[in-house]
């Protein structure tokens, strides 16, 4: 099972080496990983997604939560939450894909970023599966480069 | 406010924290330190290796349940301590290394003896720090020792770069320290508590499964009346021996891979496993579905990643060991719609179902007239010492006779490298034992491959004049790996047979210690007995027999119950 977990941490150097240490030493994988400042600038906030049963996961939350500069670590998915990534892609766009290509970032909602005479630098953001879709669109018609964000993802406040 | 040097503080920070030795070896970085230190009233203690200083700090950590410290230069200085590290994190030992490093504006430049021991021993601490601006060197320091010996206790790292130790700093006066990141869990949830006693209560064959832990809080006095109280049968593992009197009716002595038949069949049979301050390692647990098949299992330990790790647990009690086993006790002392006597009595078939189980295999060993069992020389140890030495141990065969064979009945009395089985271990941790307690008898089980390791330390037992005793079993072979060797590989014996070993007598006299021998079995006691009545440090060299194996054995990804015995 795939699970987004989230970390607040201590912004120290090193804490993200104590933290990718922890996952290559006892053989947990990270698919993928983002982290950045908070509002506070002394804590950063870390984003991973990573698949385990569920004693994998447990034991990745509590060797998280048993971290000396962890602050505090969420199973996401343990409630409702929004997840979003972000991709570069360099596509190919030359004339007779040029229009194509345009309307697919179109339907997606991306932006195109930079254009060259042969290619068009596209952003996107959405959930890991809609990044993954225009990826799985454009390659048939050429994809040069792409850069991918990795997930970051919040709990919804509650309704009530 | 006080100004004063880094190093000062430094040594203000260890006299502040209770620290009376330290053990260190020095260099380049540290020459400050090593300064300092001779203007204070902390004894310096000059060891042969570092690997010897991390160790020996970590003995002395056992016995006293006192943070251990060490320290050590730069580069190869902190390199060479980060096994006895490994060592003691392994085995949650509370310990404060100090690294010198190199001057901070080199840190990077691959400067000479320059290491990045923090990135090292990330893996391999509880924490660890690399102090870079003077300002944080107290607070830093403080910090350490906090984390060393709370919670699950464990070695902690500074990495101090020689010009902040040269700094002057402002001395501020100590303050409670509570970190917003590391608040461990001391008390347990009633609600467990209770539940657990009152599965307690209703078991059959109930037993408990004793581990480090309650050493490490000192739980012993509370585990013990729970025990009797209930009159439940008690195994301990390697690092739990001393939680439990091991000469009491109710103990059935180690369980695991070498534990005695009783206390592997007990646990295949229970139908209720208490697990204290142990963490279900896979020398105790064998084939994991195997282990304890029939028993719901209560696990009581401070660090919740030990819990559920290897085997499902069906009540979590995190905390300190002794502060659930005294809720425990009161739970029992206050429930009134049980009888304590009845519940108690309750359990005299099981007991009497183990003691069939001692009876038809008991620890044992078969005696060869003059040729010297390894395990009569333990027995004669324990005998000779009236069972109230500090017995520290190498690993192999010698650790596990000497866990089997020596009775230990108090916590304390009992240090071995169980997590990492780190050779080289007993010699540096019984000067460390020595020298925190110089009045108690200290003795080395060691092995003739393992001795050498860390030999070198000899040296330092006579400098400071530590009469540690040292029991060679010597075999000429790395006996245990040769055990491995004929029981599964076809008597293939790479690697294991010692064609060259020191004449262990001569070697005690080369360093100014006493060398004796015994080569038969009516020489051992008397050999003992002139080691102990000797005022130096004695190597005593047993020749053994040579092909001796430890029994019973649990093979690897064997359940606990298919035991190999003697």
């Amino acid at each position: 099972m795939k699970h987004t977990i989230s970390v607040l941490l201590q912004n120290k150097p090193g804490v993200l080496s104590r933290v990718t240490g922890l996952f290559s030493g006892r053989g947990f994988n990270i698919e993928s990983l983002s982290v950045a400042e908070t509002l506070e600038p002394s804590i950063s906030c870390l984003t991973l997604v990573t698949r385990g049963d569920e004693a994998i996961i447990e034991q990745i939350t509590k060797q998280l939560h048993k971290l000396i500069d962890v602050i505090k670590v969420t199973d996401v998915g343990d409630s409702e939450y929004v997840e979003r990534e972000m991709v570069l892609i360099r596509v190919k766009a030359e004339a007779q894909t040029r229009a194509e290509v345009l309307r697919v970032i179109d339907i997606f909602r991306g932006k195109v970023v930079d254009v060259s005479p042969k290619s068009y630098a596209v952003e996107v953001t959405g959930s890991a599966s809609k990044v993954q879709a225009i990826i799985d669109i454009l390659k048939p018609i050429g994809i040069q480069e792409i850069v991918r964000t990795g997930t970051i993802a919040m709990a919804r406040a509650s309704k009530k | 406010m006080e100004k004063i040097s880094g190093s000062q503080a430094i040594i203000r920070c260890l006299q502040e924290e209770g620290v009376k030795i330290i053990f260190g070896f020095p260099g380049g970085a540290v020459i400050d330190l090593f300064d300092a230190l001779m203007d204070s009233d902390i004894t310096n203690v000059l060891v042969r290796h570092e690997q010897g200083a991390v160790h020996a700090a970590d003995g002395l950590a056992r016995v006293t349940g006192e943070v251990g410290v060490a320290l050590l230069t730069s580069g190869p200085g902190a390199t060479n301590g980060v096994t006895a590290i490994a060592t003691a994190y392994m085995d949650s030992i509370p310990m404060v290394i100090l690294t010198g490093q190199v001057p901070t504006p080199l840190i990077g430049n691959d400067a000479f003896q320059e290491v990045d021991i923090v990135g090292i021993t990330r893996p391999c601490t509880k924490h660890n720090y690399l102090v870079k601006d003077v300002k944080d060197l107290v607070p830093t320091l403080r910090e350490a020792f906090h984390i060393a010996r709370t919670g699950r206790p464990g070695p902690v790292l500074v990495d101090l770069p020689k010009d902040i130790v040269a700094k002057m700093v402002d001395f501020t006066e100590k303050k409670p320290i509570r970190m917003q990141t590391y608040q461990p869990t001391y008390e347990p949830h009633p609600g467990q508590i209770e539940k657990a006693c009152k599965k307690i209560i209703k078991a059959k064959n109930p037993v408990l499964y004793v581990g480090g832990g309650v050493i490490l809080s000192n739980a012993n006095e509370e585990l013990t009346e729970l025990a009797r109280k209930l009159n439940i049968p008690v195994t301990m593992t390697l690092m739990g021996l001393g939680g439990f009197p091991g000469s009491d009716p109710l103990s059935m002595g180690m369980l695991g891979m070498h534990g005695s038949y009783a206390a592997n069949m007990a646990v295949a049979n229970s139908d209720l496993l208490i697990a204290v301050g142990a963490r279900f390692d896979d020398r105790v647990t064998g084939r994991l579905d195997a282990f304890a098949p029939h028993a719901t299992i209560i696990h009581i330990d401070i660090d919740p990643t030990s819990i559920s790790k290897n085997v499902k647990v069906d009540i979590p009690i995190v905390a300190d060991c002794k502060h659930a086993l005294t809720a425990m006790n009161t739970w029992f002392n206050n429930a009134s719609d049980f009888n304590r006597d009845q519940v108690a009595a309750s359990h005299e078939p099981w007991r009497a179902t183990i003691d069939e189980w001692t009876k038809k295999h008991p620890m044992s060993y078969h005696s060869e007239g003059e040729i010297i069992k390894p395990q009569y020389v333990v027995e004669m140890l324990d005998k000779l010492t009236n069972g109230d030495a500090i017995i520290t141990t190498e690993v192999g065969q010698n650790q596990m006779w000497a866990a089997q064979f020596y009775k230990f009945n108090k916590p304390r009395q009992w240090a071995t490298s169980g997590g990492l089985g780190t050779m080289g271990y007993g010699l540096p941790a019984a000067i460390g034992a020595k020298m925190a307690f110089p009045d108690k008898t200290v003795i080395d089980v060691a092995g003739d491959g393992s001795i050498q390791m860390n030999i070198q330390e000899l040296a330092t037992a006579r400098q400071y004049k530590t009469p540690v005793k040292i029991a060679i079993l010597n075999n000429n072979y790395l006996g245990m790996v040769r055990q491995w060797q004929e029981l599964f590989y076809n008597k293939r014996y790479a690697g294991t047979v010692m064609e060259v070993t020191p004449d262990f007598v001569l070697l005690a006299k080369a360093y100014g210690a006493v060398g004796l021998r015994a080569t038969k079995t009516s020489e051992v006691e008397a050999v003992i007995k002139e080691a102990l009545a000797t005022d130096n440090t004695v190597i005593m060299d047993f020749v053994i027999a040579r092909e001796e194996c430890v029994f019973p054995m649990v093979p690897a990804g064997k359940a606990t119950t298919e035991m190999l015995l003697v």
